[in-house]
């Protein structure tokens, strides 16, 4: 499955939280998609273009993850970072 | 003869409160703590009469102050959960210890749900700040300004094996577990060398091999001596050299291929002698290489590569499950172990998606190179820190998670259960069902007992000194022919 899967975010009263931490749909084991495929090409015309095609779908796999995290990431990252100060535990 | 490992985490989580330049953490993290509420929320004491920090498992006593709170500010600071579950304030942070589990399978679920009440807390917390400030909860070891916390493992083991033998083994094991367990962390701390990102966020804060001190000069194997059972039979190894860990896979890893470990060192499996020269200055050239490709040198002066070192551990394992026969979860975890190590002698990048410091590399440097930032950038650092954001919304972990780049090992719905739920097979049932049936006449708990206040009889205490006992099987019965906490304590003297 290719598609970035965004998940709206309710606020329920419902303690669990249970819907904020599922994938749509999935509590099954998730494999990672990985970036990396095994695609092994057979013949020669078809096997450039295919990889090609991988390399894009793998581009626009990284930007939407890219996109995802720039969405929620703090801003005044330096100032945050400054101020996160915490005391010695264990 | 290898016992069960039953098994436990500790973890403490870093806290502040954005938009609050005076934050106090302690007062923070009381409030975060009392702002999770159970049903029968009593006033129950952590009963630390018994505790004892400075006892040294090399066999002798540390001179030096206990540290024991008044009974308000005991009160104040811990909370005792209906899973068994311990929650409370240790110095200046909330730290959630699971309740005793028998497998790492239920280890997993139990950290888990420990993230979500953390989570919980925190948005009940916030609730009553002023508007404009939010408090915020970060599952992870430090402030890269030289402070750092910990997440700690506890394991259960025979005495009869001795703290010298658990050592010599254990070293090689714990110096080089981190490149399938760090967290991950960009840059150096605490007077170490520089580097622009490196696999473990704990490494560099270790100085010595072998110590009691949990707070300076932290030693890589912790000979604290509290087995908050009985003691004649048993040892809690208190380890104190891990990450805090949000990936599934790396917690399964974590604490199940630790645990072999442990059964191997009793049943006497290691036969190989891996010890290091120099542990405390491979731990760090270790984590500061993240291609793990570094050799570091055994005391024979060999030179070896960490993910080399794993497969000799690997090896004896895999021979010992020949030999003996090992549950399927172990077995899972031998397989997964084996797999991980196969990869990390390969590219380790082959395992994003299962161990957290590759997740966090590769996410960082996706990142880093859409938007042409080098390591040294504050948004790097943002990253590293939000990695570990607890807010589901926000944390990079659970976003990965929720985008199917996060291999999973348990369900939500377990973890939602373990909520509230005790493990049925440890005495954490016994803990969690007394807390949930007798909360309004609970006085003080503690891991290896409960007492119960009862009509103006005197305090009863009821030990608990074996981990194993007071499972569901062995307590239900009395349990349910017992309607008050007065019946109970009658069942259990007659």
């Amino acid at each position: 499955m290719h598609t970035t899967t965004k998940r709206r975010l309710d606020n329920h009263a419902d303690a669990h939280l249970v819907p904020l931490y599922c994938a749509a749909g999935s509590t099954q084991k998730q494999q990672p998609r990985k970036g990396g495929g095994n695609d092994a090409e057979g013949s020669d015309g078809g096997g450039a273009q295919k990889l090609a095609k991988k390399g894009k779908e793998l581009k626009e796999d990284m930007d939407s993850l890219v996109d995802e995290i720039d969405e929620v990431l703090e801003e005044n990252a330096e100032e945050f970072v400054k101020n996160y100060v915490q005391r010695g535990g264990e | 003869m290898a016992i069960p490992k039953v098994m436990g985490t500790e973890i403490e989580y870093g806290i502040t409160v954005k938009g609050d330049s005076d934050f106090d953490p302690i007062s923070g993290c009381v409030l975060l703590v009392n702002a999770y509420r159970e049903d029968h929320a009593g006033e129950i004491l952590w009963d630390y009469d018994q505790e004892n920090p400075l006892a040294d498992a090399r066999g002798f006593q540390v001179d030096g102050e206990k540290y024991t709170p008044n009974q308000q500010e005991n009160i104040a600071r811990n909370k005792t959960l209906m899973n068994g579950a311990r929650y409370y304030v240790d110095h200046a942070h909330p730290e959630y210890s699971c309740p005793e589990v028998t497998n790492v399978r239920d280890l997993v679920v139990h950290e888990k749900a420990g993230e979500r009440i953390l989570e919980m807390s925190r948005r009940e917390a916030n609730a009553l700040l002023p508007g404009g400030t939010q408090m915020l909860i970060y599952k992870n070891n430090s402030d890269r300004k030289g402070n750092s916390y910990g997440s700690h493992e506890n394991y259960l083991m025979d005495r009869r094996t001795s703290f010298k033998q658990i050592v010599e083994n254990l070293m090689p094991f714990f110096v080089t577990r981190q490149v399938f367990c760090g967290a991950g962390k960009v840059g150096a701390e605490n007077r170490s060398q520089p580097v622009d990102f490196q696999i473990s966020q704990r490494a560099d804060f270790f100085e010595t091999e072998v110590a009691l001190d949990t707070m300076v000069k932290r030693p890589i194997i912790n000979t604290r001596d509290e087995p908050h059972a009985d003691r004649e039979k048993y040892r809690r190894l208190h380890v104190i050299v891990g990450d805090a860990n949000l990936s599934e896979y790396t917690i399964y890893l974590r604490n199940g291929v630790t645990a072999l470990v442990l059964s191997m060192i009793e049943d006497g499996a290691i036969n190989k002698n891996m010890s290091l020269r120099d542990p405390v200055r491979s731990i760090k050239e270790v984590s500061h290489d993240p291609t793990c490709r570094k050799k570091i040198q055994l005391e024979d002066g060999k030179n070896i590569t960490a993910a080399e070192l794993q497969a000799e551990y690997l090896e004896m394992a895999l021979t010992y499950a020949a030999s003996t026969s090992v549950d399927p979860v172990t077995e899972d975890v031998l397989a997964k172990w084996e797999h991980v190590v196969g990869c990390l002698q390969r590219d380790p990048m082959e395992l994003d998606g299962k161990i957290d410091w590759v997740m966090k590399k590769s996410m960082i440097e996706s990142f880093m190179q859409r938007k042409s930032l080098d390591w040294q950038s504050p948004r790097v650092e943002m990253l590293d820190l939000q990695y570990h954001d607890l807010r589901p919304e926000k944390g990079l972990y659970y976003l990965l998670e929720r985008q199917g780049r996060a291999e999973r090992i348990v369900a939500d719905e377990e973890i939602a259960t373990a909520i509230h739920t005790p493990p049925a097979d440890t005495r954490a049932y016994f803990r969690g069902e007394c807390l949930r049936r007798y909360g309004d006449a609970v006085f003080g708990v503690n891991w290896d007992s409960i007492s119960f206040g009862v009509d103006g009889e005197p305090i009863k205490r009821i030990l608990m000194a074996e981990p194993l006992k007071g499972t569901k099987s062995h307590v239900e019965e009395l349990l349910t022919s017992s309607p008050t906490a007065a019946d109970l304590v009658k069942n259990l003297s007659a």
